[in-house]
Formats: structure tokens, sequence, C-alpha cells
């Protein structure tokens, strides 16, 4: 069962003088086809500038397409009657945790969109409760978002979308602003939500990350250039290095013992995996 | 000659309130004139404490800062010229640009402390240059250029005032792998170049041992591990305890010796890992 999919998706974004006249645009998208599929883990890599994020927000409908269309479970996201009930579908969690926080203390900042929804109180705190728990930021409860750490506060900001019980959340590059420890917590928190059949799309720069997930698709000038499983993407170093990507350290040293004629194979995204088959060839 | 000596340096945040809390505690590190040391250490461990006080930013609570054999906190020294000396580039630097062209931004501190508009002029190109800012980029707004672009114009800044010793704080936090390598590959340049002394706070080992002669690794305010990079990962096993990252190739070293294959403990580059390996195959041919 497909969740998100987009046809033929084209964006660009306006530029306008002083006056507010458009007098120019450029296409950060240019016919974009994907399918997200229902429990699917989908990291989306990219160079700065390739689409990934003006693509993923267009999952929720933070953009519309300037062409082309995307449907979430079917439903169209450019008409604008449909998306609040998108919203409730796709949750997204961006970068910065620090511009996603809105109130004094944790659990009434997870609570806060389900406060808008109108939620019945009792409802509200048993599933700020569960979202507390799942992400493990329970006992901070009380505590104020500010004295977090990074990856604290960043599973704040996933509990607030979890609470909302989404069938899918977008993460645009959710790891970029913390430190090694706090990317592992995240990362975690992500494998518990597959593990929980939610949908996740993780927009990363990190190939240790995306190595992780079950797909693979990779951005580049605004389109899709490759898409399959990790496998299948790291093996090809050369393009990936082309298009200012990187590929898993041993990844890239299994290609480059195999220039030098080694009879090593490609396809090894961790050093489990490179040290078997060293082993091998001994 | 010594750029920086650091002696018993200690640091408390908030004393005399209930939040007192010691960020650096009993530091002692010498830093010699022309080296690029790398530090690391997970959020909390002191390492922003540190180079605060290298410039004077923050005062000891306890200890002494020596830079170019100048007690900073000495009463016949001037600290604004000792932030001449040393220039510290914060993380995120491209939130401080705010002028109209790049070159003004640049400009800035220089035109600042007085020079001559010719000067100030080849002071800016020169430091664009060495930071890969292209020339073309000079009248136009720093907010159209892109964040790798951003990032360099603002260190461009900090360099066109010629600090003998520059510190940087995560400088290619955020960045994609291009735009890191072309930041810190640019720093690396320079360094060479100019031969002043480079510390380098990140976040990534790899970043860290790629380009650092010399690794400081913080630990709950005090320094862990002052070790040249070769021999950094002698110590693998104290590092992952205290929850930081080794790299990837390093780790495998590792896993490869505790099968009985011992490729050195100096693995830390794919170059490096390579030539072993192939010396390793070669070997195991001939017997």
């Amino acid at each position: 069962m497909e969740i998100i999919r987009t046809e033929n998706l084209h964006f660009d974004y306006e530029i306008y003088d002083d006056k507010g006249a458009v007098v120019d645009k450029s296409s950060a998208l240019c016919g974009v086809n994907l399918t997200v599929q229902k429990g699917e883990f989908l990291a989306i890599l990219g160079h700065n500038g390739s689409g990934k994020s003006t693509l993923a927000k267009h999952f929720n409908g933070i953009l519309t397409p300037t062409n082309g269309k995307v449907f979430v479970n079917g439903i169209d996201v450019s008409d604008d009657k449909n998306i609040y009930e998108i919203r409730q579908m796709v949750g997204m969690v961006f970068q910065n945790p620090d511009n996603q926080i809105v109130a004094a203390i944790v659990e009434e900042d997870v609570a806060f969109a389900l406060e808008n929804l109108g939620v019945p109180p009792l409802e509200i705190r048993e599933r700020i409760d569960e979202a507390m728990k799942s992400v493990d930021i329970y006992k901070y409860r009380k505590h104020a978002p500010h004295r977090l750490s990074g990856g604290q506060k960043q599973r704040v900001a996933i509990a607030g979308v979890i609470a909302m019980r989404p069938q899918c959340i977008v993460l645009d590059e959710p790891t970029a602003m913390l430190d090694p420890k706090g990317r592992k917590e995240v990362m975690k928190t992500i494998k518990f939500l597959v593990e929980k059949g939610i949908t996740i799309v993780l927009i990363t720069h990190y190939m240790e990350e995306a190595a992780q997930a079950k797909r693979v698709v990779v951005m580049h000038n605004g389109e899709i250039i490759m898409d399959g499983a990790p496998k299948q993407i790291f093996t090809q170093v050369d393009k990936l290095k082309s298009v200012g990507l990187d590929v898993p350290q041993v990844t890239e040293l299994a290609h480059e013992l195999r220039k030098n004629g080694l009879n090593f194979p490609a396809n090894v995204l961790n050093e489990n995996e490179f040290v078997e088959e060293l082993i091998k060839l001994l | 000659m010594t750029a920086i000596e650091i002696r018993k340096l200690s640091y408390k945040y908030g004393i005399g309130t209930p939040f007192e809390i010691s960020a650096v505690d009993d530091v002692n590190l010498t830093v010699q004139k022309g080296e690029f040391i790398g530090i690391i250490g997970h959020t909390g461990s002191g390492k922003s404490t540190l180079i605060q006080h290298l410039n004077g930013l923050l005062k000891p609570t306890e200890g002494e800062v020596i830079i170019n054999e100048k007690n900073i906190w000495s009463k016949d020294v001037n600290i604004r010229e000792i932030r001449f000396e040393v220039g510290l580039v914060f993380q995120y630097s491209e939130h401080q640009l705010f002028e109209e062209t790049v070159h003004k931004d640049i400009a800035f501190g220089p035109k600042n402390i007085g020079l001559s508009d010719e000067e100030v002029d080849t002071r800016v190109r020169r430091a664009a240059e060495a930071m890969g800012v292209h020339e073309s980029w000079l009248e136009r707004s720093p907010f159209d250029l892109s964040g790798g672009q951003k990032r360099r114009v603002a260190l461009a800044g900090v360099i066109a005032m010629q600090p003998q010793i520059l510190v940087l704080d995560e400088p290619a936090a955020g960045l994609d792998p291009y735009g890191r390598d072309k930041v810190l590959s640019k720093i690396k340049e320079y360094h060479e170049n100019s031969g002043i002394t480079i510390l380098l706070v990140s976040h990534s080992m790899e970043d860290i041992v790629k380009y650092a002669d010399k690794v400081i690794v913080m630990n709950k305010g005090g320094v862990f591990l002052y070790e040249e990079t070769d021999k950094v990962f002698s110590h693998a096993a104290g590092i992952t305890q205290i929850g930081l990252d080794v790299p990837q190739i390093t780790r495998m070293a590792a896993l490869l010796k505790q099968k009985g294959i011992d490729i050195g403990e100096d693995i830390y580059t794919i170059e490096r890992a390579k030539e072993r390996i192939l010396e390793l195959i070669k070997r195991g041919e001939s017997e």
C-alpha cells in the first residue's frame, strides 16, 4: 500500500525584487516521480541545494507543486481543504530543535498540537505520556526544554509529532545539529518508530544513517538520480562522489581495493561485513 | 616557541548560585607555534569553555592563560591586543554576517582597527582568496550565498585580521559532505601557507584526525588525552568508553585485530588502511 505518491512534481522558487514583483525563478524540483510505501523506511540523500528539503516539504503540504501532483493516501495536497487532514497523516521534524519548541515545559510542548486540535484533556494526557515514553523523555516531562541537550530536545519535537499519531513522519536532517551521542539517541528513536510500523522519510547527510534505511533515494539538481536498497546505492562509489556525496568508509575502502585488482565484493556497508570478507581473502 | 600555555585552569559557571557548576577543572596544556590541534569531546565536556579562555572572553576562576608568552590577565597586558592575536570563530559563524556586500563584511574588522582603505582592500582580497571566496562574490550580498559559502566568508573576515592563533568552533557543523571538505581543506591550506597556530573543535573524529597533527580529547572538564594523531587510537577503547566515536575504519581495524590480524593501531584514513591491507595480502601470497 502506498502512502505518498508524487507525479511529475515541479517546484519553482520565485525571486522577488524590492517591490515584491517576481523578477526570476529557480527550479528546485524538475519532474520528481516517487512512491513511498506504507511502513517503509526511506532515506533521501543529496548535497545542499539538490532539492531534497523542497521535496520533503511537499509531503504534508508546506509547499504545493508549481506543476504536477502530490498525493497522500490518495488525497491531493494541492487542495487547501485537505490540508489539515494531510498534516495529521504526515508529521514533520526539522533540523534545529530550538525552532520547534514553543512551550516552557516539555509535556506542554508535546501537548501543543493536541490542544489545538481540541482533543479531550484525558485523552491528551494518555497520548502525550505514551509519546514521551516511546522516545524516552518521560523523566524530563516537567523540565524546561532549554535545559535539555540537543538530542533530548529533538526527541521532544519527535514526541510532539508522535502524539498526533501520524502514519508517516518526515525528518529533515534531524541530526545535523547534534553531537554523536544525540545522533545515536535520535537514530534509535527512528528505528523504534519503524518497528512500530510508522512510515519514515529521513533526510540526512550522514551516510552511516542512510545505510540503516530499507531504501535510499539520491537527489541531484532537483531530480531523483538513484533509487534502491542501500547496498545497491552505496556500491556506486564514483557516481555518489561525482554528486558531492560520501559513502561509508569501509565501502570506499572496498572500492579502492577493487581498483587495486583485489577481488573484494563491493557491497560491504559496515565493519563487520568488511572484516568477514577480508578474512575470506587471506 | 610556545603559542599557548594553560596552567591549572579552572572555570566555574554561576559561582555563588545554586546552579554553580565546574565546566573546566585543573587543565594544563601547551601548544607550540604552528601546530594544528584538534579538540574533541561531547557536549558539556568543557571544550567551548576552554577555547573562550584563549582570547580572554572568559576570565579563569583559577589558573593562568599565557598567549605568546604573555599572561593575558596580568596588569600590563592589554586584553584587546590579545583578541587581535587570537581569532575565535564561533559555531554557525555565518549568523554573524551582517553587511550589504561580502567585501564590506570581510572588511569590517580591518576597517575598525584604522587601516588605510588600500590596506583593507588588500587584506580582504587575500583573506577571500585563502578561503576560496570567489572574486565575483565580493560585491554580492552575503545572504545570496549557500551555507558553505557564507561560512567561508565569515572565516575570511577573521583571517583578514591576520591572527597568529586561529580557534575554530565546529567550522563544518551542519554542512553537506562537499561543503565540509571545502571549508576544512581551505583551513588546512591556509595553515600550511601562513604557518599560524590552529585549534579546531569538532564533533567528528574523522575530520579531526584527517586534518590535525595532535588531538586533545576533553571529558568532564578535563583533558582526557593529548596525543599525536597517529597515536590517538591506541587509546580507542578509552575513547569509546567516554562516549566518543572512533572512525568506522578504525573500528574495522580493531575488529580485525580481535580476529588475530593486526594492521596497526594508527588506522584512521582509507589510504593507510588500503596500504596495510595490500601489504598484508602480498605477504600472504609470498609465504
